[in-house]
């Protein structure tokens, strides 16, 4: 199964519908409990910081019997750093993104955390592409 | 603790939901922070919550959690409330702040996640 998601940087309204979705279809598959959580918290990271830190974004959800693939490409800034972004602590968020429960720096963390095999690239000023894979089995 | 007793205990409102006797929860985690709710890795607990926004449900959601009490006073919106009723949570409102609700459902024997 493939699913796919416009996001708009700043939506802070509908950030986390797309989660939200993957978590419905995850259930309607019949997939762990466990294995869903790490999934949608996963992903619900990601989604907030395309949200928070860029224009727009596209993600992707290829759900397979053995593994679910997120792959988020977003146009924004870019990371300049990546190895400092990744230090839980470490945020460049705004204030706005603080008052909505987030930018503490521990999106990338806990998105890695969660991920079986986790990948980030990022182009400054042109945007970041975050793959994230999750065994199902 | 059934969701009538703590409702009783921090003089709180249900907003959404409909708790039955069966509604038991035994942990709390109090946090305004929501990447760190989504580090704890149980499902079994009551968020306490200041965040008074759509992303303090959204986590919930996430988290795969059925009660959020949301603490100090705070006014939810109704689509807080909506979403909430929607994905099937217990959203309850209490005027204490987070401190003096988390001590007193301490003192009553509900526990800390860790």
């Amino acid at each position: 199964m493939d699913l796919s998601f416009q996001i708009q940087g700043g939506d802070f309204t509908s950030a986390g519908t797309a989660s939200s979705q993957v978590r419905r279809a995850l259930k309607e598959l019949g997939v762990d409990a466990g294995v869903i959580k790490r999934v949608v918290v996963a992903l619900y990271e990601a989604e907030v910081n395309i949200v928070a830190h860029a224009y727009k974004g596209n993600i992707t959800a290829r759900i397979d019997p053995e593994r679910v693939f997120l792959k988020l490409v977003d146009e924004g800034p870019g990371i300049a750093d990546i190895e400092k972004a990744m230090t839980p602590g470490f945020s460049t968020a705004s204030q706005a993104v603080r008052e909505m429960g987030f930018g503490a720096g521990m999106g990338l963390p806990n998105i890695c955390r969660n991920a079986d095999v986790f990948n980030i690239h990022s182009v400054p000023g042109k945007g970041t592409t975050v793959e994230i894979t999750i065994q199902i089995i | 603790m059934t969701i009538h007793k703590i409702v009783a205990l921090i003089h709180g409102t249900i907003l959404s939901g409909k708790p039955g006797e069966e509604d038991v929860v035994e942990y709390c985690f109090a946090s305004d922070l929501m990447s760190d709710v989504l580090t704890v890795c149980r499902c079994d607990f009551m968020l306490i919550t200041g965040l008074a926004n759509l992303q303090s449900i959204r986590t919930a959601e996430m988290s795969d959690l059925k009660y959020i009490l949301l603490v100090r006073g705070k006014t939810p919106s109704q689509e807080m409330i909506d979403l909430a009723e929607e994905s099937g949570m217990v959203l309850i409102v209490s005027p204490y702040s987070m401190f003096k609700a988390s001590g007193i459902l301490y003192q009553a024997g509900m526990k800390g996640v860790f």
